[in-house]
């Protein structure tokens, strides 16, 4: 018999963009290590699929928002651990903009999420994903594995496997500095000036 | 690792199969009984048994581990195991070589990461005597 194989992939959230310092209008530091540069950020690819009320959610629907994309399933330990944490996040966060959405990989489906979102009181929608939706995010082999994407519909970061909840909660927060309060910190010219050239 | 022995009988005889499976270090796969609901088990299923019939298993001990992700202990197999699966030769059957095959169905993680369900063939190859 052939040996059992397990994908050897390697555990790392994606350490791409230079360490950014952004200061909120609220003196609040948040360190962000892993969050590309907005310049070399890709556009999240879109997608539909069903929620559990069977209508159907588009990436594209939640542009504006910084969006948690979860890729994650039932028999997931590791991200039935974030779970509580992402709960936690939508209700924090959603007056700010944010949505969490979670797509599941289970292979059959509401039958098996459906009671798991009942059990875990999950606030914060869930679509049902399939081979294609991973496959557009790069194949998914693994789980956890969670997106953060910006305002503009672009990733931000990835994580794969369990991340730390610090790591994600600064991330998103990074995210959710408002572009003109963090333009406040830089030099700010005023209007009058600038319309009377 | 290796293929699966070849097992030899006279019609009727008892032959037990063992079916030799390694999970590669640091990563775990869900016992055939795993003590969470949601959790994925290992189970061999058959396809086709030939000239065999039965196929009864028997699953190694499975490990109690406690895992960062998990509230409670799961039920694992890790490292190098084996499944034994015991036939009967068929009263019927063909003096000669034959092949019975099954699926192994697993899904495996490690301490941060788990990997989507999968399963592997399985050959058993036999000899009635």
């Amino acid at each position: 018999m052939r040996r059992l194989s397990v994908p050897a992939i390697l555990f790392c959230a994606l350490t791409l963009g230079s360490f950014l310092v952004y200061r909120s209008s609220s003196t609040r530091t948040v360190k962000a290590e892993s969050l590309r540069p907005p310049g070399e950020r890709k556009l999240a690819p879109d997608f539909a699929l069903k929620d559990a009320d069977g209508r159907t959610v588009r990436l594209s629907d939640y542009r504006g928002k910084v969006v948690l994309l979860d890729f994650w399933a039932t028999w997931c330990g590791p991200c039935r651990m974030e779970i509580p944490w992402f709960i936690e996040m939508q209700r924090e966060n959603r007056d700010r903009g944010f949505e969490v959405l979670g797509v599941s990989m289970d292979d059959h489906g509401w039958e098996d999420v459906k009671p798991f979102l009942q059990e875990m009181k999950v606030n914060y929608r869930i679509v049902i994903g399939n081979d294609q939706t991973a496959e557009i995010y790069g194949g998914v082999e693994s789980l956890p594995t969670t997106f953060l994407i910006d305002r503009e519909g672009r990733i931000a970061v990835v994580h794969v496997g369990l991340t730390s909840r610090k790591d994600i909660q600064d991330g998103v927060e990074q995210l959710l500095q408002p572009e003109s309060k963090a333009a406040l910190d830089r030099t700010l010219l005023p209007a009058a000036s600038v319309r009377s050239r | 690792m290796g293929a699966i022995g070849k097992v030899e009988g006279k019609r009727n005889a008892a032959v037990v199969a063992r079916i030799p499976v390694t999970v590669e270090a640091g990563y775990h796969v869900n016992s055939n009984s795993p003590l969470d609901e949601y959790l994925i088990p290992l189970k061999v299923s058959w396809t086709a048994k030939g000239s065999l019939v039965g196929g009864e298993l028997v699953y190694p001990k499975a490990s109690i581990e406690k895992y960062e992700f998990a509230d409670k202990p799961l039920s694992v197999f890790a490292g190098s195991f084996e499944i034994a699966a015991g036939f009967k030769v068929a009263a019927d059957a063909p003096a000669g070589p034959g092949i019975a095959a099954g699926k192994l169905t697993y899904q495996a993680c490690n301490a941060r990461m788990c990997f989507r369900p999968a399963t592997v063939d399985i050959s058993i190859p036999y000899q009635v005597d």
